[in-house]
């Protein structure tokens, strides 16, 4: 089964909307896009379409959570972490209120629309806001789970959320804990943290890894901030060698918050994949992957450079 | 005609804590503070339904200050009213104040909405008002303080058209229309006129009033408030740095203490008036 993580957010959405009479939902004219359209037709009088506004979006969601609400506002990454920055900073993360910025279409596989719809610094951007939780889920299951786990918790999260289908990785007996990042596959020679998109792609560089005798771990880093560094410290102190792997820049992302900690608790020898400091292009999300190095052979390849 | 002495009093009283605790930081913003003072004081000594022993009474009246660095009005109210002892206003601006800068509500009891960042608190004040009407709430209101620089904010107008289109008419927005913005004119800098039009335009209930007169206030809030199905803009005519002759109309004054000199100055045509 292959399900994208904005549709499993927008079943998770409604079926939320049902339980808890507190959820509200805002979105910026891309209510099809971004799924929050099942909400919106279930409970129309707790959705606001505020138009193509996204600043709006974002105060307005503020100003509901001030109220009591727990609301999800959607859009597109790059128009919610972009362009209603500020409104994210000053009206949200600042004063701690309890807003769910739900962005869909996150990083490069949003594909033919280009590189001004491609966003690749929205991890580095919102993990640098104090208050903010970040949470990035690998596969529908994750996205579902994690809807209901962020609706939960108290103050500003960041969900980041897909445009196209990734196969499923986890089944329905999973548990989503946002403080701790799952070890999907236990290893002693290399560490390989992945979020998001390249979760499902670096499980197949393990494999790839395998074939040649190197023993890889793959642990799924859902929450970028706050960072299950207990995990990150402990796999990178067994398996001394270290491969980020994100559909994001190298530069601020994952890769830099595992930088950032390794650095100073347990260096070792390191491989960021990710998008080299660039902005993408108009093509095919599968095309796209394989020219930006987002692949299970560039991420084979990083491990297999740290290997004596 | 009615006798407005004690709220004139007490617009006294918040115009000489705005010099004194600006003076005491030596620095803040006492002009467009000053020519709000009418506005804070007809808010939170006669028209807002408020707690002092909850500040977060769930059915209180809102207030936003959207143009956040009026700080000295706003405190010096909050202050006056009983949310905090007047003698906390000279912490203004200190490390360790509950006083910040700019309006956080995490910190300063009475503050309903942070805000600091010019454009952004229609918009809050849109989310406050669709979730007391989710909460069924009708007798619930949303005020919020604009500056007229601040209308120049492209987030302002798309907050407008929420406001209109979602049909808030427990929002009613007042204007403080002084005519300064820090480099000069609002009409040379960026001319926001005809404001009424513009609002007018955007399917509000409008009105246009002078800030400065009690009676016109009031008088103003309770059309607002009959004005079914809209949202409501008083556009109120005020005096920057207003009650203190050498700070009146002076752009320069928006954010800018007074020395001790001038602040003793300023106290004394305070207290004469």
């Amino acid at each position: 089964m292959a399900t994208a993580t904005r549709d499993a957010y927008g079943k998770a959405l409604a079926e939320l909307g049902a339980e808890n009479q507190d959820v509200v939902v805002l979105d910026a004219d891309l209510s099809g896009s971004t799924k929050t359209a099942a909400f919106a037709k279930e409970f129309p009088q707790r959705f606001f379409n505020v138009g193509i506004a996204e600043s709006d979006l974002i105060g307005t969601a503020a100003g509901l959570a001030a109220s009591g609400k727990i609301p999800f506002a959607s859009t597109f990454a790059v128009f919610a972490a972009g362009r209603a920055y500020d409104q994210i900073r000053a009206s949200v993360a600042y004063p701690n209120l309890n807003v769910k910025i739900a962005a869909t279409h996150a990083g490069l596989t949003v594909g033919e629309d280009g590189a001004t719809h491609q966003m690749n610094e929205d991890i580095a951007l919102m993990r640098a806001l104090p208050n903010m939780t970040v949470v990035v889920p690998a596969d529908g299951v994750e996205a579902a789970a994690a809807t209901r786990a962020v609706a939960r918790h108290r103050g500003p999260v960041y969900l980041r959320l897909g445009r196209p289908a990734v196969p499923d990785i986890h089944d329905e007996s999973y548990v989503f804990d946002l403080l701790k990042a799952p070890v999907l596959r236990e290893g002693e020679d290399v560490a390989l943290f992945a979020c998001g998109y390249m979760v499902h792609v670096t499980l197949e560089a393990a494999d790839m890894l395998a074939e040649q005798g190197v023993s890889a771990a793959v642990i799924n880093v859902h929450t970028v901030k706050p960072l299950d560094t207990d995990t990150v410290c402990r796999y990178a102190r067994r398996c001394r060698r270290v491969v980020t792997a994100e559909e994001h820049s190298i530069i601020g992302g994952l890769g830099g918050a595992i930088a950032e900690v390794l650095a100073e608790e347990v260096p070792a020898p390191m491989v960021r994949i990710g998008v080299r400091d660039t902005f993408g292009e108009s093509g095919k999300p599968a095309a796209l992957l394989e020219k930006y190095g987002l692949t299970a052979k560039a991420v084979f390849a990083g491990a297999m450079k740290l290997m004596p | 005609m009615e006798d407005y002495s004690k709220l004139k009093a007490i617009a006294g009283r918040l115009r000489r804590h705005i010099i004194n605790m600006v003076a005491a930081a030596n620095s803040g913003h006492p002009g467009g503070s000053l020519s709000a003072v009418e506005i804070m004081t007809a808010l939170y000594f006669k028209l807002m339904n408020i707690d002092v022993a909850q500040p977060r009474w769930p059915e209180r009246d809102i207030f936003v200050l959207s143009k956040g660095h009026a700080t000295p009005v706003y405190y010096a109210a909050l202050a006056e009213r009983g949310f905090f002892s007047p003698e906390e206003l000279t912490s203004f601006r200190a490390v360790n104040s509950r006083l910040q800068g700019h309006p956080d509500r995490e910190k300063t009891p009475g503050v309903d909405m942070t805000t600091g960042s010019l454009g952004q608190g229609l918009s809050a004040a849109n989310g406050m008002a669709l979730g007391a009407k989710l909460d069924g709430q009708h007798q619930r209101w949303i005020y919020v303080l604009l500056g007229d620089g601040e209308l120049q904010e492209g987030q302002v107008w798309e907050a407008a058209m929420t406001a209109a289109h979602y049909a808030l008419d427990n929002v009613i927005a007042f204007v403080d229309w002084n005519g300064l913005q820090i480099d000069g004119e609002v009409s040379r800098v960026m001319n926001v006129a005809c404001i009424k039009d513009k609002f007018a335009a955007f399917n509000w209930h409008v009105q246009e009033i002078n800030g400065h007169d009690f009676g016109e206030i009031f008088a103003a809030v309770e059309r607002a408030k009959e004005a079914k199905g809209r949202p409501s803009v008083i556009i109120a005519r005020t005096i920057k740095g207003k009650g203190v002759s050498f700070m009146e109309n002076q752009a320069g004054w928006h954010g800018k203490a007074p020395g001790q000199e001038q602040a003793l100055q300023a106290l004394k045509e305070l207290e004469v008036e």
